[in-house]
C-alpha cells in the first residue's frame, strides 16, 4: 500500500544530505500525463509559478465566488500567511514555537487597539500605512524578546516557554485592563484598513489585498530561502553544533527566524482584525495554532509551497465540514475514496476492496431488516442522491447516538489495529474499517461538525507524521545515523 | 494565620494532584525524551472514567454498593483504562517515529492531546459532567486542628498521592522493572545491548504514567466536582510547569514542583486574585525556564556531540 512511485525507503541513507535527498526528489514524477504536467511545471521556475498560482486566486470571486466562498477565501489567505510565517520559524530554522499564534493575536490587538475608540476618550484612529507597519515593528521586537530564551534552551525547553507564552497571551487578553483589551468580550468596532483616501470595506476588497499580500510575501520568502540567511537557518536546524563551528552566529539566526515569523503573523493580524472588525481572545487559542500547524505539516515544513498548498487544503475541509451535512458528506465520502484511489495499488485491490465493502454494507443491511425493522429506522444524515444511495446501505437503527459513541471508539481502535498489521490482513481489514467509518459518519459525526472538524484537523496531524512526515510537498529529511 | 494554613492545605492538595499527573509526565520524558502534550488529556479520560463508574453504580445520591468499594473500583478502573489508553497512545502515535526528528513527535503529540479532547467532546457532550462527591462521602468528616479543616476527600486524596508516590519510588529504585526504565532513560541503544527489552520498558512506562493520571483524575473529579473535556489541558500545563519547574526528568523533581505549584495557585488566588492566578502560574514557569532550565532538582544536561 504505497505510492509506487515512491522509492523504497530503507532506512536513512548514509551520505545523503538533505541537497542530495532533495535532488533524488526531485526525480520522483507521479505516473503518465500527470508526470509530464508536473515537470512542465517545475520547469517554468519559480516566479511565473506564483504569478499563475495568484491570477489563479484573483480570478475566482470574477467566476461566482460570493458570500460564504469569498469568507472561507478570506479565512484561508490569513491561515495561508500564518503558515508561510510558521515555515520560516519551524520549517526552515527547526525551532517549535508553540506560541506563534500569540503573534498573530499581538498583530490582531495591536492593530485593534491602534484604529479603534478603544484608547482615551475618542480612540486612536491611524491609518493603516502607519498602524500597520508600527504593529509589525512591536512583533519584531516581542518576537525577539519570547526568541531570546532559544539563546540557551535547546529543543524541548524551547516548545515549553513558547506554550507558555501563548497560553499567558489568551490568559493576558481575557483577564488584564479590560477597560482597554475589553476582556472575554474582546474589541469591537475596529476601523477598516484604510489610507491615502481608499478605504476597504467589502469583502472582495480584502480578498484581493490578501491574494496581493500572500504572493508577496510568497515571493520574499522565495527570496529569502535562497540567500544566506536562509542558507544558515538550515544549517541551524540540521546541525547547530556544526553550523556553530562554520562560523554561523547560531543564535542571532535563531532569533532572526523567530522575529521573521512574528512579523508575519502580525501582518495577518492586523488584516484579520480589520476585516472581522473584532477581536476576541479565543480567535487566538490553542485551535487556530493547530489549524495552523496541520497546513503546515500536511503541505511539508520547509517549503512554502507546501506551506501555502496545505493551509489551502486544511482550511476547505475546515470550513467546508460546517455547510450542511450532505455537504460535509460529500468531501467526507471523497477525501475517503480519494486516499483509497490513491494509496491502494493495484487497481484490482481497489476495486476488490470497494465491491467487498458495498456487498458487506448491502448484506448487513438486509440481515438486519429481516431481523427487526426498527433495526435500519434511523435513516442516514446525508440527503439527497448520497442519502438515497446509503439508505440501503448503512444500517442505522432509531436513536442511534449511544451506538454511533460505540461505534466511534471502535472505529479508533481499528484503524490503530489496521496500522498495525500487515499485508493481505490489513486489505481485509480494510472492508469493515470503512463501513463502520460510514455508519459512525452518518451516526455521530455529521450531527456534531464543529466537532468533527477539529478530530479531523487532530487525525491530520498524527497521521501525517506517521506517514509522511515531509508533507505532500516537501521533500524528505535525510538524517545521518548518530 | 488560620487561613495561610487553610490555604497551604488547600494548595498541597491541589499540588498532590499535580504532583502524580507530573510523575507521568517526567517519566515519559525521561526514557523517550518526548513531551507528550498528550498526558494532561489522560487526566481528563481518568476522570470521565470515574464519573461514569458513579453513575454506573446508581448515582452518586443512591450509591447501590458500599461507598469504600466504590470509591475502590473507580480507582483502579480507571488507572487501568488509562494506564491502556497511555499504552495504545505510545504504540500507535509515538513508535514509529522513535528516531525521527525530534520535532516531529512533538507536533505528533499536540494532535494526539486535540484528539482526545475532541474524542472526549464528541462521545460525552460539552456539557460539565458533575460528581456530586458531598452526595456520598461526608465532607464534614475530616479532620479539625485548630481553624483549619481538611475534608475527606483532601485526606485521602493526600495519602493516595504519598502511598502512589512512595510506591512509586520504589518500583523505580529498586525492582527490575525500574531498572530496566532507568537503563532505557540513560542510554536506550545501550540498555538494548543489554538484552533490555526497551518496547516492553517504554510501553510500561507510558502504562504507569497513564495510571497515575487516570488516578489524578478521579481525585480531580471528587475534589472540583466536574469534569469537562478542556479540564485535560489545564491540567496538562499545571503538570508541565510542576515538571519543569521540579526539574524535567526527576522523579522527586516533579513531586516538588506539583506541591510548589499547587501552594503558589493557591496563594494567589487567595491573597491576590483569582484572575490572575493562571497568568501568574505561567509566567512563572517562564521566569524558572529563563533562569534555571534546568529546574530545581534536575541535573544540567550535557551536550553530546
Amino acid at each position: 500500500m504505497s505510492l509506487d512511485s515512491q522509492p523504497p525507503a530503507a532506512g536513512p541513507q548514509v551520505g545523503a544530505d538533505e541537497w542530495v535527498a532533495r535532488q533524488a526528489g526531485r526525480r520522483e514524477y507521479l505516473p503518465s500525463w500527470m508526470g509530464d504536467a508536473q515537470r512542465r511545471w517545475e520547469r517554468i521556475g519559480w516566479w511565473p509559478r506564483l504569478a499563475i498560482v495568484g491570477l489563479a486566486a484573483a480570478v475566482l470571486p470574477l467566476i461566482g465566488l460570493g458570500g460564504f466562498q469569498l469568507q472561507v477565501g478570506i479565512d484561508t489567505l490569513v491561515i495561508v500567511l500564518l503558515a508561510l510565517g510558521l515555515n520560516i520559524v519551524v520549517g526552515w530554522a527547526g525551532l517549535l514555537d508553540l506560541g506563534y499564534v500569540a503573534f498573530f493575536g499581538f498583530g490582531a490587538y495591536g492593530f485593534a487597539l491602534l484604529s479603534s475608540a478603544q484608547i482615551g476618550s475618542s480612540g486612536i484612529h491611524l491609518p493603516a500605512y502607519l498602524s500597520v507597519p508600527i504593529v509589525m515593528v512591536g512583533a519584531a521586537i516581542l518576537g525577539l524578546l519570547v526568541g531570546w530564551p532559544s539563546r540557551r534552551l535547546i529543543g524541548d525547553y524551547l516548545a515549553i516557554v513558547t506554550l507558555f507564552f501563548g497560553e499567558a497571551f489568551v490568559e493576558f487578553t481575557n483577564n488584564v485592563a479590560p477597560k482597554v483589551l475589553g476582556g472575554p468580550n474582546g474589541i469591537v468596532g475596529i476601523d477598516p484598513i484604510r489610507g491615502f483616501g481608499l478605504q476597504l470595506t467589502s469583502n472582495t476588497g480584502y480578498y484581493y489585498l490578501l491574494v496581493i499580500l500572500a504572493v508577496v510575501t510568497m515571493a520574499v520568502l522565495r527570496l529569502l530561502d535562497s540567500s544566506r540567511t536562509g542558507r544558515a537557518w538550515r544549517a541551524v536546524r540540521e546541525d547547530p553544533l556544526a553550523a556553530a563551528s562554520m562560523t554561523i552566529p547560531v543564535n542571532r539566526v535563531k532569533l532572526m527566524a523567530f522575529s521573521f515569523g512574528a512579523v508575519v503573523a502580525a501582518l495577518a493580524g492586523t488584516i484579520f482584525a480589520a476585516q472581522q472588525i473584532s477581536v476576541f481572545p479565543t480567535d487566538f487559542d490553542t485551535p487556530i495554532l493547530i489549524l495552523v500547524y496541520a497546513g503546515l505539516v500536511l503541505g511539508g515544513a520547509g517549503s512554502i509551497a507546501g506551506a501555502a498548498a496545505g493551509a489551502v487544503v486544511v482550511m476547505v475541509i475546515y470550513d467546508g465540514l460546517l455547510r450542511s451535512p450532505t455537504d460535509s458528506g460529500y468531501l467526507f465520502y471523497g477525501l475517503i475514496l480519494l486516499t483509497l484511489v490513491v494509496k491502494l495499488r493495484p487497481w484490482r485491490r481497489l476495486a476488490a476492496v470497494l465491491a467487498a465493502t458495498a456487498a458487506l454494507g448491502f448484506a448487513t443491511h438486509a440481515i438486519a431488516r429481516a431481523i427487526s425493522a426498527s433495526a435500519v429506522a434511523g435513516g442516514p444524515q446525508s440527503t439527497g442522491w448520497l442519502g438515497d444511495a446509503l439508505r440501503y446501505w448503512v444500517t442505522i437503527p432509531a436513536n442511534a447516538t449511544a451506538l454511533g459513541n460505540w461505534g466511534y471508539v471502535l472505529l479508533v481502535c481499528l484503524l490503530i489495529a489496521l496500522v498495525q498489521v500487515k499485508g493481505r490482513w490489513r486489505t481485509i481489514l480494510l472492508v469493515p474499517t470503512l463501513y463502520l467509518a460510514s455508519f459512525v459518519w452518518e451516526t455521530v459525526l455529521s450531527a456534531q461538525p464543529a466537532v468533527t472538524r477539529q478530530l479531523m484537523i487532530g487525525a491530520i496531524l498524527i497521521v501525517m507524521m506517521i506517514a509522511r512526515p515531509q508533507g505532500l510537498l516537501g521533500s524528505r529529511r535525510v538524517e545521518a545515523p548518530t | 494565620m488560620a487561613f495561610f494554613l487553610q490555604e497551604l492545605v488547600n494548595g498541597l492538595t491541589t499540588g498532590a494532584l499535580y504532583a502524580l499527573v507530573a510523575l507521568g509526565f517526567t517519566m515519559v520524558y525521561g526514557v523517550l525524551k518526548l513531551l507528550n502534550f498528550a498526558h494532561g488529556d489522560l487526566y481528563m479520560v481518568g476522570a470521565y472514567v470515574g464519573f461514569f463508574v458513579i453513575q454506573w453504580f446508581g448515582g452518586p445520591s443512591h450509591v447501590s454498593i458500599p461507598v469504600p468499594l466504590l470509591l475502590v473500583i473507580m480507582f483502579v478502573l480507571a488507572a487501568l483504562l488509562v494506564g491502556g489508553l497511555g499504552v495504545a497512545m505510545e504504540r500507535f502515535a509515538y513508535r514509529p517515529l522513535r528516531d525521527a526528528p525530534r520535532i516531529a513527535p512533538l507536533i505528533t503529540a499536540i494532535g494526539v492531546s486535540f484528539f482526545l479532547e475532541n474524542s472526549a467532546q464528541l462521545l460525552f457532550g460539552a456539557q460539565p459532567r458533575i460528581y456530586n462527591t458531598s452526595e456520598f462521602i461526608s465532607l464534614s468528616s475530616g479532620i479539625q486542628i485548630g481553624s483549619v479543616t481538611i475534608d475527606s476527600v483532601q485526606i485521602m486524596v493526600l495519602v493516595l498521592a504519598v502511598l502512589l508516590t512512595v510506591g512509586l519510588r520504589y518500583l523505580v529504585n529498586r525492582t527490575a522493572l525500574g531498572r530496566q526504565m532507568r537503563a532505557v532513560a540513560a542510554d536506550r541503544e545501550a540498555a538494548e545491548m543489554l538484552g533490555i527489552n526497551v518496547n516492553f520498558t517504554i510501553a510500561a512506562t507510558f502504562f504507569i504514567g497513564g495510571a497515575l493520571a487516570g488516578v489524578a483524575g478521579v481525585m480531580g473529579g471528587l475534589l472540583f466536582n466536574q469534569v469537562t473535556p478542556t479540564i485535560g489541558f489545564i491540567a496538562g500545563l499545571k503538570a508541565f510547569t510542576a515538571a519543569v519547574v521540579g526539574g524535567i526528568g526527576s522523579i522527586p523533581g516533579a513531586v516538588l514542583g506539583g506541591l510548589l505549584i499547587g501552594v503558589a495557585e493557591s496563594f494567589i488566588t487567595g491573597y491576590i486574585s483569582s484572575t490572575y492566578s493562571n497568568l501568574l502560574v505561567f509566567l512563572l514557569l517562564i521566569a524558572v525556564m529563563l533562569v534555571r532550565p534546568s529546574g530545581l532538582l534536575g541535573r544540567v544536561q550535557l551536550q553530546k556531540v
